[in-house]
């Protein structure tokens, strides 16, 4: 008998108290938790942009106008100069010398001698503070965003999920998924957390709302 | 309301003064007494050692003689715990369908003592007077077993002249676990260490508690430390009228 | 139960909890260690799971969610193996810790590599799997930080989310001094003793193995039967560079860990990083479906290990125990714990959760300490995200440990002819007042004004830190029936 059929046969005996004709959903499930926890009149832009700095990343707001000015200010001010590029980045990205664009393909080495990346998103999760990537359009392979020691993602307004659950249904979980929640950080010494271990060591967040600087 | 009184097996020995203020409480209160004399023990010791068919004829016996009163009120949360969470688990995997049939019937009449007061009663005010600084301790059975809250609180504020202190890092364990104490006596006293180190913090007079197996604990750590704190139940505390005109 | 050494779990020759807890507590270092680690989190896990005033709809949902899968194991499984296999992995049985580590070595055999990168793994812990591949020639590398340390130590894990809460900050640096250059890279000279600091020496050490090595082995926190999706919760990076850089990924994980459908998670991860590590959310969640064309690795497998828990599955009351998630919630909260620290229990799973899981992996016999390693405080069961009843299954387990006893020996034990006396005494109301008449007579002639200090027998050790009140004169009973039963006559 294969270990396949012997783990089978083992939990088919264990569970001689389970009347043969119980399904799955026989099983009550309550679901009385809230689908989010974003509180009525609460912005989930704007919770969405204190949970993400309260891991120490750095959020920036702006329109689409002013994105572009946007990515320049926050490149410059962390001093980084050789950043990947996702193929087909549908931004438009600052002109000037300040820069070098490396677009993928990537491999590791390459990557690695970089600086850092920039990406857009899939998804942000506004109560978590967390961005999620798919590999999609704009965020390319999951290596960009883990080797270099600098993150960039721009995530636009509407793709920020009020919480956990409207997220999932949001995302195709046949893609690789990746959810991100600040820079690496580690709570393995005295259970006390230090942000920066192997994955990028610091992330910055820009987000793209159509509505700010507010309208009138 | 005919009111039984189950003094635990603990109690009924070395505690007897707890039994005698559950008594006068309810009576100040209006309310008889009665003393099945036929009680004995719940037998949380052998159920939570591992010996549970010891433990039947003990569940037989509690529910044969309180069959009959509309209340049992009983100064011991870890008891109150054990006859609720465990007389029906005993009773339906060990006992005769009509055991499980008297247990499941009898329970829900079963009250610890601050549980009776508040909820049934519906009073926090007993008419104490106890003119001593007091801290309380949560047992764990209290806190977490039976919910209790601030039941007990809420009773001991309405005592007169009361000056009632925090205890620090109060819902921690105290280290007693019945026989916990015995086969794990080292890790036990270390518990134990903290938790006479948050009563002298305090600044109490005197340390009370819903279970006398604590306090006796608790007490005897911080006897042996030459501590002159005093443990009470905190029945005994509803009792007292010292003083009082 | 047979003979369960093929199993792994405890470490053979480890001494009994209390054995083990004497020498443990002696270590002030250590339990300076736990009680600041200790405090640290419990503090921020109820700052986090505050913020969710439906945090008891939550646990209750995860445990319906995990009662339902586990009553229908064998459904969720067959289906999670024809998703995985649909997206192009290969999904493996494994009996027991033998057969997972024989089928583990084959598969990394077969690439022609000598080096593994590893991702923390309690299932791969369990079976031993490191020592297994060093002795067919293959080095793992752990690469999770604490992870990291113990295998740099020659140590054992104390703790199932960070294995080495036993060291501080000052033992990790020396440590790191110490052996990191035996392992590849060493630790930079003048390394300090700040947690960054640390975390810099463990990213600059383990950065060459990350981008060169070709197969990863990881465990899986969940594995999703309607999709195929396995999911990895951490937090240092190290887990998204060995799930996404080796071009070969074995994945070990216990049966347990499949969930019906992929919403499902939307209920563990709120639950699981504010109940571990007190965060809103862990920093890296990787998500993957079998494999993925021209990203992360091209051949993935997945290795379902039974290793006794299809006996915890048969226990109706301890089965509950398969729901746990491994936040360690319970640990933190354990005052037991805090006290002696993880090597006391003698297992890869300590604390409360192992207290009940070791003795259903391996057989009560075998690790027959454990179920009374608590006082039954019931702290665990208010922390634990999927409501595993911890005490009751500690009490349940009391008994079958008790019952094993007997069974295997001819002659009753002590406790047990002590435990059956005193339950012909307390079944009889006479016998019960004589007894209380002699302890009141004997108490008085070992007291001192009123303080027993020695105690005889097994109870010294009760003794040896605590006074014992003299019983009084007179029992409750004998006052009743003095003074209030004519009363009683009367009405």
């Amino acid at each position: 008998m294969s270990s396949r059929e012997a783990i089978l046969g083992r939990i088919r005996a264990a569970l001689v108290d389970v009347p043969a004709d119980e399904t799955p959903d026989d099983v009550p499930v309550p679901r009385a938790y809230r689908r989010s926890h974003v509180e009525p009149g609460q912005d989930p832009v704007a919770l969405f942009a204190e949970r993400v700095a309260d891991y120490r990343a750095t959020v920036t707001r702006t329109d689409q106008a002013g994105l572009t000015d946007a990515i320049a200010a926050t490149l410059f001010g962390r001093g980084v100069r050789q950043l990947a590029l996702p193929g087909a980045f549908p931004v438009a990205l600052p002109a000037s010398a300040s820069w070098e664009w490396h677009t993928e393909p990537l491999d590791i080495p390459a990557l690695d001698a970089l600086d850092g990346s920039i990406t857009l998103a899939a998804a942000g999760i506004a109560v978590t503070g967390t961005i999620v990537l798919d590999t999609g359009p704009g965020q390319g392979r999951r290596a960009l965003t883990l080797v270099p020691d600098y993150h960039l993602c721009v995530v636009r307004a509407e793709q920020i999920a009020d919480d956990v659950p409207d997220a999932l249904a949001r995302l195709d979980p046949t893609r690789p998924l990746t959810f991100i929640s600040g820079p690496s950080a580690t709570s393995d010494i005295e259970l006390d957390r230090v942000e920066g271990v192997h994955g990028p060591r610091t992330l910055d967040v820009i987000i793209v709302d159509p509505n700010h600087p507010e309208k009138p | 309301m005919r009111i039984a009184l189950f003094i635990t097996c603990f109690n009924d020995t070395m505690f007897p003064g707890t039994g005698r203020a559950v008594v006068t409480v309810l009576e100040r209160l209006g309310h008889a007494v009665e003393f099945p004399q036929e009680q004995t023990c719940c037998g949380q010791m052998h159920f939570n050692t591992g010996y549970r068919p010891d433990t039947v004829p003990l569940v037989a016996r509690f529910a044969r003689t309180f069959a009959d009163y509309d209340a049992v009120v009983t100064p011991s949360a870890s008891c109150a715990g054990m006859i609720r969470e465990n007389h029906p688990v005993l009773a339906q995997d060990h006992g005769p369908s009509e055991l499980h049939r008297r247990v499941d019937d009898l329970v829900p009449r079963v009250y610890e003592f601050t549980e009776f007061l508040t909820d049934v009663l519906g009073t926090t005010d007993v008419g104490a007077r106890f003119p001593h600084r007091v801290t309380y301790h949560p047992t764990c059975h209290s806190l977490r077993g039976l919910r209790l809250g601030d039941r007990p609180l809420r009773l001991l504020r309405t005592v007169q002249d009361i000056d009632l202190v925090g205890l620090p890092s109060a819902d921690s364990c105290c280290g007693f676990g019945g026989t916990f104490a015995v086969k794990n006596a080292e890790t036990s006293s270390a518990m134990l260490a903290d938790k006479t180190q948050g009563v002298l913090d305090s600044g109490a007079e005197i340390l009370c508690a819903a279970d006398n197996s604590c306090l006796m604990h608790i007490g005897g750590g911080l006897s042996r430390q030459g501590s002159t704190v005093r443990t009470m139940h905190l029945a005994e505390i509803l009792a007292a009228a010292e003083g009082a005109a | 139960m047979s003979n369960h050494g093929d199993r792994g779990v405890v470490w053979l020759g480890s001494p009994t909890f209390p054995e083990a807890a004497r020498s443990a507590l002696k270590n002030t270092q250590l339990r300076g260690n736990l009680k600041r680690a200790t405090s640290t989190i419990r503090d921020k896990r109820l700052a986090v799971s505050a913020e969710l005033d439906d945090w008891e709809a939550l646990r209750e949902s995860a445990a319906a969610i995990k009662r339902r899968t586990s009553r229908h194991l064998e459904h969720y499984l067959v289906q999670l193996e024809q998703s995985v296999t649909a997206a192009g992995g290969t999904v493996h049985w494994a009996a027991d810790a033998a057969e997972a580590n024989r089928i583990v070595t084959e598969l990394v055999r077969a690439t022609g590599e000598r080096e593994v990168v590893k991702v923390k793994s309690m299932a791969t812990q369990e079976i031993g799997l490191n020592e297994h591949l060093a002795e067919a020639g293959i080095t793992a590398y752990e690469t999770d930080l604490a992870e990291l340390i113990v295998q740099l130590g020659a140590d054992r894990p104390s703790h199932i989310l960070v294995p080495a809460i036993h060291k501080n900050r000052t033992e990790i640096r020396d440590l790191f001094a110490a052996e990191m250059g035996n392992w590849g890279q060493s630790a930079p000279d003048g390394l300090g003793d700040e947690p960054a600091e640390l975390a810099e020496a463990a990213r600059r050490h383990l950065r060459e193995k990350f981008l060169t090595t070709k197969v990863a082995v990881s465990g899986a926190n969940f594995a999703v039967a309607d999709t195929g999706t396995v999911v990895v919760v951490e937090s240092e990076g190290n887990g998204r560079m060995c799930l996404t850089l080796p071009s070969t990924l074995i994945t070990v994980m216990g049966i347990e860990k499949v969930v019906p459908t992929w919403s499902d998670l939307e209920v563990f991860l709120q639950l699981l990083p504010r109940s571990s590590t007190g965060e809103r959310m862990n920093p890296y969640t990787s998500a993957w479906t079998g494999t993925h064309d021209g990203e992360g690795p091209q051949e993935f497998h997945l290795v379902l290990l039974d290793n006794g828990r299809t006996d915890t599955l048969a226990d109706t009351v301890g089965r509950q125990a398969l729901a746990c998630i491994r936040c360690s919630a319970c640990l933190n909260v354990c005052p037991v714990f805090e006290r002696t620290g993880g090597h006391a229990y003698g297992s890869v799973y300590p604390g409360p959760i192992g207290a009940v899981l070791t003795p259903q992996l391996v057989g009560v016999e075998n690790a027959a300490s454990l179920p009374f390693a608590s006082t039954l405080c019931g702290a665990c069961y208010d922390a634990c995200p999927v409501k595993i009843n911890i005490p009751e299954v500690l009490a349940h387990l009391r008994a079958e440990a008790v019952e094993a006893k007997r069974a295997a020996k001819r002659l009753p034990t002590a406790e047990a002819v002590a435990m059956k006396a005193a339950a012909t005494v307390l079944d009889s109301p006479q016998l019960l007042a004589a007894a209380q008449k002699a302890a009141s007579v004997g108490g008085r002639v070992l007291a001192r004004r009123g303080r027993i200090r020695r105690l005889p027998g097994p109870l010294h050790g009760w003794s040896d830190t605590r006074d014992t009140p003299a019983p009084p004169a007179e029992s409750f009973r004998t006052w009743w029936r003095k003074n209030k039963e004519g009363e009683q006559g009367e009405r």
